[in-house]
């Protein structure tokens, strides 16, 4: 490595007021028509279709997994990108998701408060790995981070990476939690030196979850990784992203940052429960002329 | 920084197009003609003749608008000196509630205003609706609050007003510059005569219209259309006190040569050639997002644009490269698009003479960066254009352009930066960016400009004064410093 690269007290600084405006000005582009339907159709397929409560049961994965390869069977429209959940349900998702080509997530490492040690968040994420876990979320070491443990969060980050295997590594920052701009944009910077293959603002736990201008930073720090290295790094936020209208925004928002590569869900998610169905109502609207009752909708 | 940097890019032709969306301007009410509005009357032009506006972005007809002449500019010098007694002795309070319902009606006229001035200007509707209408509201209601507190601006001072303004205003921002003079001036009890700029009379003329629907008294405020000559007629009537300017340096001079030895008042706010200045230590991807801002607002028709960027050297090559990118992004062509971000320039005159810079910067042999957007064929339209490793000694950094047009320079130490920023005829604003509180104040002491921003730029309200150092002009316009143009202070 050459010097400095890997200093993360010295990552680039943000002004949080230039961020905001610029996070703003995104949502005075205007997406009409043709351009509205390729949008939402893109943003569906960029979901990850989330259920992480206590009370998830086997039937409502399956459920919520038949609804992520049928999203809504009177629309021409495509799969959701991931189902999300927690490791004990990954067997299941997986079984129910068959070769349909949607993705199945694990939150792993101690999700969501991420208060336990290595060996723990390790064996958590085996097991979603093992169960045939395509991707794994795993939570960053918040407590370590604001001690300035900066090594210990690296080093948590690419042994966790290693356990993955084939899976690929989300890492969620918890940005509610980091306080300022300029924390955010070092805890990117170490998650994807160490090895993330997304990064992700938040579990969806705590308020604030994802915002434009949190989000577009993150994306300037995978901006500055590429243009350095050539290596592409996945985004996703997570938590509060409810209607299609701010999906199309955060859409305009990736493709004004980092362009064309990164418009697939390859490199770009939501992770979201309710988003899905405003885009339903959307295209449906699109379709018709006329808002459907939300009833009309399946709420899984 | 690795050698790599410039070896990756990103790519922004994506398959994913904004389709069309333009702003409808079914609910606008545009005369074919437009007659002088002098004494609370629309009336015809003495000259009786007529000048064809036009739009910028597809040079079609809109309107006929009045040539006053000068027995015009006597007619309304003569109103507004009949109205000026009734007007400087209306209660204050009174004077100010006509002053806020000037600016209520602009607010609900504001749909309207917005569309016809980028239809006439040239300037993307995305900022006539969302700065250019909203700031010339907020003049009329900041100044409107000033009408009954003249007093206190100034204690222990006896304050009048001066009588009759003659103000002449630019076409880069037609609606606000004429909220900009006439505010002030209608505050503290003066009556106006304004000319707007001969390409963008019609938001004036729609102003008259709504000061009409305000109830003023008649002949407070008149506005008379022409060209250059009915400018140089105000100037030059003996019957006013004070001439409020807003234009090029060398109409400013011509002023000043013609108002010696009258007691003529003046304020000029003249041209500028600003340094944007970049330290190593700043927001890099947030100064990238003002260096654009500073300069390809409006399409760079701005006195105070940022048109001379000095980047520190050690990161000249990121900054290049994410400006580049940033630059592919921006959408030129329909002003009336809601996603238009670079609208027409605004007259073929002034496309002629950015061309003639473009011209000026290849024979110096200069590297030109333009990005590839693709641009309307019919229309006066200019792409976004960097020169690199410009020269302090070439006339792309000595002269105005006032297009969309950025030279960057380089530098090493603060004190080579503040030599080089203050070395130009012009000192109307600057911008530094830098993480560096201490660094930022010492620059903006330093600099001579009647504004310096720090890690932002082309931020206007209308609490703050605004006005320039050497040949930028004289006379601060905004704030309470606006009101010391429109009074005698004794």
């Amino acid at each position: 490595m050459k010097i400095n690269q890997l200093d993360f007290n010295n990552t680039p600084k943000i002004d949080q007021v230039g961020l905001t405006e610029r996070a703003a000005r995104f949502r005075t582009r205007s997406i009409k028509k043709a351009a509205k339907i390729q949008g939402l159709k893109m943003a569906l397929n960029m979901i990850d279709l989330t259920t992480l409560e206590g009370k998830d049961t086997v039937g409502k994965v399956k459920q919520l997994c038949y609804k992520a390869v049928h999203p809504d069977d009177t629309l021409d429209v495509p799969t959701v990108a991931a189902i999300c959940v927690y490791p004990n349900m990954v067997g299941i998702a997986k079984k129910a998701l068959g070769n349909s080509g949607v993705k199945v997530a694990a939150v792993a490492t101690a999700f969501p408060s991420g208060m336990s040690n290595l060996k723990v968040k390790l064996e958590d994420v085996r097991m979603a790995v093992d169960q045939g876990a395509d991707e794994v979320d795993m939570v960053i070491s918040r407590g370590k981070f604001h001690e300035g443990e900066f090594q210990y969060v690296f080093d948590e980050i690419s042994t966790i990476k290693e356990a993955c295997g084939k899976a690929r590594l989300k890492v969620i920052l918890e940005t509610g939690e980091l306080g300022t701009a300029d924390k955010v944009r070092q805890a990117s910077d170490i998650a994807i030196y160490a090895g993330a293959d997304f990064i992700k603002t938040s579990t969806g736990k705590i308020s604030p979850a994802a915002t434009m201008p949190v989000t577009l930073l993150m994306l300037e720090a995978i901006k500055d990784y590429y243009l350095k290295t050539g290596k592409m790094v996945g985004m996703k936020p997570a938590g509060g992203i409810s209607d299609a209208k701010t999906a199309l925004h955060y859409l305009v928002m990736l493709r004004e940052t980092l362009g064309q590569e990164w418009m697939s869900n390859t490199w770009f998610r939501f992770g979201a429960s309710r988003l899905a169905n405003d885009i339903l109502m959307q295209l449906k609207k699109q379709e018709t002329g006329i808002y459907q009752s939300a009833d009309y909708f399946s709420k899984d | 920084m690795s050698k790599k940097q410039n070896s990756f890019s990103l790519k922004f032709d994506t398959e994913w197009e904004y389709a069309a969306a333009p702003e409808s301007i079914d609910h606008i009410e545009l005369k074919e003609k437009y007659d002088l509005f002098i004494g609370g009357k629309f009336i015809k032009p003495s000259s009786k003749k007529y000048f064809k506006t036009i739009n910028p972005a597809n040079e079609e007809v809109i309107a006929q608008v009045a040539e006053a002449n000068e027995k015009d500019v006597d007619n309304a010098v003569k109103a507004a000196r009949k109205a000026f007694p009734i007007w400087s002795k209306l209660k204050a309070k009174e004077r100010g509630k006509y002053i806020y319902r000037i600016a209520r009606l602009i607010q609900e006229r504001a749909r309207e205003f917005s569309v016809i001035e980028s239809l006439d200007g040239g300037k993307p509707i995305r900022e006539s609706r969302d700065i250019d209408i909203p700031l010339a509201a907020a003049h009329f209601f900041y100044y409107a609050g000033w009408a009954d507190k003249l007093e206190y601006a100034f204690p222990n001072r006896k304050v009048e007003p001066l009588g009759v303004a003659g103000q002449i205003i630019p076409w880069n921002f037609p609606l606000l510059m004429a909220a900009w003079k006439i505010a002030p001036a209608l505050a503290c009890g003066n009556c106006v005569v304004l000319k707007p700029a001969e390409t963008t009379s019609l938001t004036a003329l729609k102003l008259a219209e709504l000061i009409k629907d305000a109830g003023l008294p008649d002949g407070v405020v008149n506005i008379i259309t022409g060209d250059g000559k009915t400018g140089a007629a105000i100037v030059n009537h003996p019957d006013i006190d004070k001439i409020a300017f807003t234009g090029s340096t060398d109409v400013g001079k011509l002023i000043q040569q013609s108002i010696a030895g009258t007691d003529k008042k003046a304020t000029l706010e003249l041209g500028g050639k600003a340094a944007n200045i970049i330290f190593e230590d700043a927001p890099i991807d947030q100064a990238v997002e003002g260096i654009i801002n500073g300069i390809f607002f409006n399409q760079g028709h701005v006195c105070c644009a940022g048109s001379r960027l000095f980047v520190q050297e050690s990161i000249r090559k990121e900054v290049e490269q994410k400006l580049k990118a940033r630059m592919e992004t921006l959408i030129i062509g329909d002003p009336l698009d809601k996603n238009t971000d670079i609208g027409a320039i605004n007259s073929k005159q002034q496309l002629e003479s950015i061309e003639k810079y473009l011209k000026i910067g290849k024979e110096e042999g200069l590297t030109q960066f333009q990005t590839k957007v693709s641009i309307p064929n019919k229309g006066y339209f200019c792409r976004p254009t960097l020169f690199l490793d410009v020269a302090q000694s070439s006339r792309l950094v000595q002269e105005e352009i006032f297009g969309p047009v950025l030279t960057i320079q380089t530098f090493r130490t603060v004190d080579e930066v503040i030599e080089k920023a203050n070395n130009t005829p012009y000192g109307l604003s600057a911008g530094v960016w830098t993480d560096k509180g201490s660094k930022a104040f010492n620059l903006s002491s330093q600099l001579n400009a009647g504004v310096v921003w720090a890690n932002t730029f082309n931020k206007f309200d209308p609490t703050s004064p605004f006005g320039g150092y050497k040949e930028s002009g004289f006379g601060r316009e905004g704030g309470m410093h606006g009101l010391e143009a429109y009074l005698k202070i004794n």
